[in-house]
């Protein structure tokens, strides 16, 4: 069975010298129309995300989730077995001593929210993802070490192959290559 | 560009500050500045692909009799029991929470230069956040054992979490103890997903450098498909920098939560509200000092000069002699609320702690965590690297007779004098002390051949942009 592709490649990925002409081609590719484009760096750039058109991060919406419900779970929790399951006289205390309920609380609710963090993260950026097309240039091993790359992919509706090649080649761009599936 | 991974007798750069130099000297960068990207990456993860130097294989030998010490410690126990230990009725407390509390303070210095340092922008902390992370992990791993070493029947520690069991008991919530569970394991548990979060950018980067294929598959695996891009980065940081937040507040609770197991009790020297900031200064003041005493021999050992530099190092001796001051204020205010109470017991009690059998400890204390760190006043002294190994191997014995005074000392004399006895370690309680810091110091070793013990991208962005790429291209 041959595997149907829409698309004959990929996508192109250009080379770039550093952050600046990186963020300064992010940009006039994004201005050109092309949406389904993406920029790998070695460190995080401060405003390439904006510059590519990126929504903001969903990650604290996850983390709040989270921390609401570790919290929660972790008061009634406590509420329900103190007071409820199994309540046990000691000297007439409250059964309901909120006060005591309190650090188990709050460890809970910082577990459960940074469980949101990183299961948040992980799982929005969909990894794990051990292939990953980009990875079929060569070149692009640098991308953990010192190299600035921006990819547009062959689905995206503006993509005409010679012209995006093109206009990659005249941003600046260091090398071009064909990116295979 | 000058090699800068040669010391100065081979020509090389190093960045200690010339001692004949006048005036107020430059504040020394964070980095060599002749690095690049290139050279940053190739220096940290040369640590680990490099040929395994033959001091670690020495280590490791010393270190491997340690773990059967640990080994022999920990089987001997459950074959008999605690009764191998010297603890005894009233002195219920001995080596094993002494030795937990030891432990788990040491752990925060760790959460506090990787989160705290992290969200007050001190770019410092970089070059050492890693290695005390994984300092804060090894630690924990050592101080989680022992309240379940010293359960009796250790085979029944999961007795103390919450689960629906055909008994219908539950764990009773308005106990420290049970708040201990919880803020110890979720400690362990997010300081663990911290470090992993920081590591998988870094092990893409080994992934994308190593030149033996299981190795790739190995980094791979670990970097899950890290691509750098920006969606990921975008995401990532937004995590990073929450975790931070989240880990800042839960640093503080942990020990305070630790100081509460003595503190809601209402034994005198144990009942007192100073606890929990005092814990929780002395647990940085620890932690720093075991961070120091690890840095400054790796450091000469992997010639990291260009990357932790004295800068560094000075810092770290600083917020020792910050937190050492706090913990001093914390010991004179307990005593002189015992005097300020007028109460009888706890006025007989500070005698006892000042003149007392253990008087001793108590006075060994003060030399090593109130008069040692007071050198550290003196920049000459913060700048020599042996006399600052030596401060802190002072608090880190100080900071174990700390924990020794408060427990020994407030038990072996509780309210009822028909009840008072010594207590002494026995060889079992030492044998396993001796035999965590094996394991602590074993786990180390296997860290720093097999993961990048600096945070390579975290270095990277100290590099300003226009230096970032390589001249000779690869």
């Amino acid at each position: 069975m041959t595997l149907k592709l829409e698309t004959p490649i990929y996508g192109l990925l250009a080379e770039f010298d550093g952050e600046h002409e990186l963020m300064h081609a992010a940009e006039q590719v994004r201005d050109a129309g092309y949406r389904k484009i993406d920029a790998y760096t070695p460190v995080p750039v401060h405003g390439l995300s904006e510059a590519l058109g990126l929504p903001r991060s969903r990650v604290p919406l996850i983390v709040l989730c989270g921390g609401l419900i570790g919290g929660t779970t972790g008061l009634l929790l406590q509420y329900w077995t103190m007071a409820k399951a199994y309540p046990l006289n000691v000297a007439g205390r409250p059964l309901a001593a909120w006060p005591s309920f309190i650090p188990p609380a709050f460890e809970m609710t910082i577990l459960f929210a940074s469980f949101g963090a990183v299961f948040g993260w992980i799982l929005l950026n969909s990894l794990p993802q051990p292939y990953h097309p980009v990875f079929n240039v060569k070149r692009f091993e640098r991308a953990t070490t010192d190299g600035w790359f921006l990819s547009i992919e062959a689905s995206d509706p503006k993509f005409e192959y010679g012209e995006t090649r093109q206009f990659l080649a005249s941003l600046g761009a260091k090398e071009v290559s064909d990116v295979e599936h | 560009m000058a090699d800068i991974t040669r010391t100065r007798e081979e020509g090389g750069f190093i960045l200690e500050p010339s001692p004949t130099r006048p005036g107020p000297p430059a504040k020394i960068p964070l980095l060599h500045p002749a690095h690049n990207y290139e050279t940053v990456t190739r220096k940290i993860t040369s640590l680990v692909f490099n040929r395994t130097p033959s001091g670690w294989y020495i280590g490791m030998a010393i270190l491997g009799l340690g773990m059967m010490l640990f080994t022999a410690s920990v089987g001997y126990l459950f074959a008999r029991g605690v009764g191998i230990w010297g603890i005894n009725i009233p002195v219920a407390w001995g080596f094993d929470i002494i030795n937990f509390v030891w432990w788990i303070g040491i752990g925060h210095a760790g959460t506090l230069i990787s989160a705290i340092l992290l969200l007050l922008h001190q770019e410092w902390r970089t070059s050492i956040n890693r290695i005390a992370e994984s300092m804060t992990l090894f630690a924990v791993a050592c101080a989680g054992m022992y309240p379940i070493l010293h359960l009796g029947r250790p085979w029944l520690a999961y007795w103390l979490l919450p689960y629906p069991s055909p008994t219908n008991l539950w764990p009773q919530f308005r106990s420290p103890l049970v708040w201990d569970v919880f803020a110890v394991s979720t400690y362990a548990t997010v300081s663990l997903l911290f470090w992993y979060t920081g590591l998988v950018p870094d092990l893409a980067t080994m992934r994308d450098r190593t030149k033996n294929r299981f190795l790739r598959v190995v980094y791979g695996m670990g970097s899950l498909g890290w691509r750098g891009s920006a969606r990921h980065w975008n995401n990532y940081q937004m995590a990073y920098l929450l975790l931070a937040g989240l880990s800042t507040p839960l640093v503080v609770s942990v020990h305070s939560v630790v100081s509460f197991d003595f503190a809601v009790s209402i034994l005198p020297g144990w009942h007192s509200t100073i606890f929990p900031p005092y814990f929780v200064a002395g647990a940085i003041f620890a932690g720093f000092a075991m961070v120091l005493t690890i840095v400054i021999p790796l450091r000469a050992f992997y010639r990291l000069h260009d990357l932790i530099t004295m800068r560094h190092i000075d810092n770290m001796a600083k917020v020792t002699l910050v937190t050492g001051l706090v913990v001093a204020y914390g010991y004179l205010s307990e005593i002189f609320f015992a005097y300020y109470s007028g109460e009888y017991f706890e006025k007989f009690f500070i005698t006892n702690r000042i003149t007392g059998a253990y008087a001793w400890s108590f006075w060994a204390l003060i030399l090593c965590n109130v008069i040692a760190p007071q050198f550290l006043w003196s920049k000459r002294v913060r700048h020599n690297l042996p006399a600052v190994f030596l401060l802190m191997m002072f608090v880190n014995i100080g900071m174990w007779l700390e924990r020794f005074v408060i427990i020994v000392g407030s038990l072996h004399r509780g309210h009822l004098p028909s009840s008072w006895a010594q207590y002494a370690g026995t060889f079992w309680d030492w044998s396993l002390f001796l035999g965590t810091m094996a394991l602590f110091l074993f786990l180390f070793f296997l860290f720093i051949r097999a993961l990048p013990a600096i945070a390579i991208f975290e270095t990277r962005e100290l590099i300003h942009p226009d230096q970032s790429q390589t001249e000779t291209p690869a």
